[in-house]
């Protein structure tokens, strides 16, 4: 079971054999919205991982110290939704007040993450999987790690479209797509890693 | 009764939410300069970038810091940049508004062609082979990547050359920077005179290739009271701070290239 593993089997398991957007389909819309340049794309990844880690910790918090002591376990998808946007509204005015510059880097890429399923997708699966706190923090963290992996490596492969001679038809979105199902077919190499 | 608690429970933790954000906006609100607002509201908003920063709530913040002169903003009129000169409190130097022109005549009808072309869309493609499909390597190739980048919908394509709507245009100059060929420039809207041709081929030679450009035949230049015009690599050329609009050179002009603009528009 996952929840028994080591952190390096966490590791491999969260960033390739379960990568959120390329095995799992989780996060698709900052993925292909976000993937036009591959500095934007780190940026939106280093966002990511940022919140993704924070949340893991808070919606694990408020699941085990007030859902679960309230018999309340099936509210969990609406009251991380709260949370996870309360906490991207206090991480953000935080990080203008402390960093500016590290909030000028991530710039609008902060307030875009509050409706990114990959993170509510971290948050769940953390209880589904029966993690603990530690393991909660890191599986989160490692999950957008491999998000912000998966977002580069395809930022990299449309910076390569934007030269290439492309039929009309599929110009745009459409080659996107295709790309993005080829680079999802890659990982599906990783499988065989599976514990 | 389990919808109750479900309910309290959800709206407790909301509220608890939204008690911290208010009280942590309180605590870890930034101060920001209020003009950067203000000026961000009187500013078009098109974010076309003609002032040189990233958009207008970047040029606003650069004004207000000192960074940016008050008068940057060329699409806002005289009564925007006297509002923001007069939030940031230094004087406009004053500027002249501009407009864009595009400087070519050949249209399907006069230019010749040397080759037919089917490539993609864009002037810039279109350059490249060879510097386009015109005879005449310096006209407008017509392919329209100018009303593409301008942001106003001033620019449209007529007849194989691009034509700017005056009333449209606000001389941000994007279509300037854009153009593979150079032929739109920014003249001021006061100038009622222009050349429409930016041919640097010897006359015999252009006039085998368009019937509409400027063979470089230096008659306006000798016509021209306020030696306003020079006639340079066989192209005419206006210098507007010379030029008093005396019309001379339209009317002396065998090709009829260099036009009159209507000053009707603003």
């Amino acid at each position: 079971m996952l929840k028994d593993a080591n952190i390096f089997v966490l590791a491999i398991t969260a960033i390739f054999v379960e990568n959120f957007v390329l095995v799992k389909f989780m996060g698709i819309c900052p993925f292909l919205g976000v993937s036009k340049k591959t500095e934007t794309a780190f940026g939106m990844g280093m966002a990511v991982i940022f919140v993704m880690t924070i949340s893991s910790l808070a919606t694990y918090l408020v699941y085990k110290y007030i859902l679960v002591t309230l018999g309340l376990e099936y509210l969990k998808t609406i009251a991380f939704i709260l949370i996870i946007a309360a906490i991207v509204q206090l991480v953000e005015m935080f990080l203008q007040k402390v960093t500016p510059a590290l909030y000028q880097a991530l710039g609008i890429y902060l307030p875009l993450i509050t409706t990114n399923c990959a993170v509510l997708g971290a948050a769940i699966l953390n209880i589904d999987n029966g993690f603990n706190l530690l393991q909660s923090i890191l599986f989160g963290c490692f999950s957008a790690v491999g998000f912000t992996l998966a977002i580069v490596l395809f930022a990299g492969v449309r910076e390569r479209l934007e030269t290439s001679d492309i039929p009309e038809f599929l110009q745009g979105t459409p080659i996107a797509l295709v790309s993005a199902g080829l680079v999802a077919m890659a990982f599906l190499g990783f499988s065989g890693l599976s514990f | 009764m389990i919808v109750l608690y479900a309910g309290i429970t959800l709206g407790g933790i909301g509220l608890l939410c939204g008690v911290l954000l208010a009280v942590a906006s309180k605590y870890l609100s930034v101060e920001v300069d209020e003009r950067i607002e203000q000026i961000n509201e009187i500013l078009p908003g098109a974010n076309c970038g003609g002032c040189g920063y990233a958009g207008c709530s970047a040029y606003a913040t650069a004004v207000v810091e000192g960074n940016a002169p008050v008068d940057a903003c060329v699409v806002c009129g005289n009564d925007v940049i006297k509002k923001i000169s007069e939030l940031v409190g230094t004087e406009a130097s004053g500027k002249e508004p501009k407009v864009a022109k595009v400087l070519c005549s050949g249209t399907t009808e006069c230019a010749k062609n040397r080759y037919i072309y089917e490539g993609i869309n864009d002037c810039d493609a279109a350059a490249r082979l060879g510097g386009g499909f015109k005879a005449c390597t310096y006209g407008c190739l017509g392919l329209g990547n100018c009303a593409k980048v301008c942001p106003f919908g001033a620019i449209s394509v007529e007849d194989g050359v691009a034509s700017v709507d005056e009333e449209k245009c606000t001389g941000c100059g994007k279509c300037t920077a854009i153009c593979p060929k150079n032929v739109i420039v920014l003249v001021p809207k006061t100038a009622k005179y222009y050349v429409g041709c930016s041919s640097k081929n010897k006359g015999a030679e252009m006039k085998d290739k368009c019937s509409a450009g400027c063979i470089g035949c230096k008659i306006c230049e000798k016509n021209c009271p306020s030696q306003a015009i020079t006639v340079e690599n066989n192209i005419a050329k206006i210098d507007y701070d010379k030029c008093t609009n005396c019309g001379l050179c339209a009317e002396k002009c065998p090709r009829k290239i260099i036009k009159e603009r209507s000053l009707n528009a603003k």
